[in-house]
């Protein structure tokens, strides 16, 4: 499909030379197996449930390591079930949070069923019209470069829609274990609970 | 102890910082008035206002993950909208601390309250919650340690529930 970038691609190119004090949220599904792919790390919290949550866990996180630099990135289909969190985090606005979705405009994870994107739902409009400061169209590679480059130096709350193809590359499993996932997560930043 | 009726909110306000409890998410509600007027004016305590009480789920998780404790405030309606996200705090077994506004259960005048109040203890057992039940001013303090020391001791999913009857009826007609 032209005019949209391959979603392994994609990820790589986000975390390349990825710095020690970023956090990753991914959503259920597709992301989840996206960032598995670029290269497992502590800092990871996948995510294989929760749908509608990525969003507010990267808040809740952002919130509590305000030194650190939270990514949430997820789908399209897991944003559109948590469209509240995008008002809530507009109010908040979290100097050191990233949301980016890979908008494919479609359910990948159930059998590619259109999503509200696919009919003209516009995500990066919703962010701006909930506050947040930058809000990001994210169509090809220089977009992508940009939006990795403003990853590393993040100041103020970003959202990011980045046009992915609908395509559905190998899976890539990461550990399902909620708590092995937790603990090691809070392992790698040196907090207890 | 002689505790004023009044007074609890400002006794569940102090029990909370006492457990260190920085990041209080919240649907606003007339139950929590007070005790939401307090975390927001308290510099320490990150107070953030939520569409749906589920994103409040998933707050509380982030803020652990960070090493933060957080905990939410509802009313009892807003029990439904957690449920499948309560499934982070399940698999994960993050801390989730709950304080909870009872509707439909005592002089209720809205009966549209009463489906979702009535089964909130049920629902709370099936998603493997405690439950810390208060219905007197002078409770409020040790459910509150209570809970505390089971969610944040044990990660676990632990409910605070203010009954109608320690809040007071809504007065409709005004």
């Amino acid at each position: 499909m032209s005019g949209r970038l391959e979603r392994r691609a994609a990820m790589a190119m986000l975390l390349e030379g990825r710095a020690d004090d970023l956090l990753v949220v991914p959503g259920l599904g597709s992301t989840t197996y996206d960032l598995a792919a670029a290269g497992d790390n502590p800092k990871n919290f996948y995510l294989w449930g929760a749908m509608g949550g990525a969003a507010m866990i990267g808040l809740g996180l952002a919130l509590a390591q305000p030194q650190q630099r939270v990514a949430v990135i997820t789908g399209d289909g897991e944003m559109l079930m948590g469209l509240g969190a995008l008002a809530t985090i507009g109010i908040q606005k979290p100097g050191n949070l990233a949301l980016i979705v890979f908008d494919n405009g479609v359910y990948g994870e159930t059998g590619m069923q259109p999503s509200h994107t696919q009919s003209g739902v516009d995500l990066v409009g919703v962010a701006r019209g909930c506050g947040i400061a930058t809000c990001l169209d994210v169509a090809d590679e220089a977009g992508l470069r940009d939006l990795a480059a403003r990853l590393k130096s993040l100041c103020g709350t970003l959202f990011a829609r980045v046009a992915i193809e609908a395509n559905e590359p190998p899976r890539v499993l990461p550990e399902r274990d909620g708590t092995v996932l937790k603990q090691r997560f809070r392992a790698a930043l040196g907090v207890k609970a | 102890m002689n505790v004023q009726l009044a007074d609890w909110p400002d006794i569940l306000f102090a029990t909370l910082k006492r457990a260190g409890i920085a990041q209080v998410g919240y649907v606003p509600d007339a139950g929590h008035a007070r005790l939401i007027e307090r975390c927001s004016a308290d510099p320490g305590i990150r107070d953030v206002a939520l569409t749906t009480e589920e994103e409040g789920v998933a707050l509380a998780a982030g803020a652990s993950l960070g090493g933060e404790r957080a905990a939410l405030l509802m009313q009892s309606s807003g029990l439904g909208n957690c449920v499948n996200m309560f499934s982070l705090a399940r698999s994960c077994r993050f801390p989730l601390l709950m304080i909870i506004t009872m509707r439909g259960e005592w002089e209720e005048f809205n009966p549209w309250q009463v489906p979702m109040g009535s089964i909130v203890d049920p629902v709370l057992k099936l998603c493997e919650a405690e439950v810390y039940r208060v219905t007197k001013p002078e409770e409020v303090e040790s459910a509150t340690e209570r809970a505390v020391q089971h969610v944040f001791g044990d990660e676990r999913i632990g409910a605070v529930i203010l009954s109608q009857q320690l809040i007071g009826k809504k007065v409709w007609v005004k």
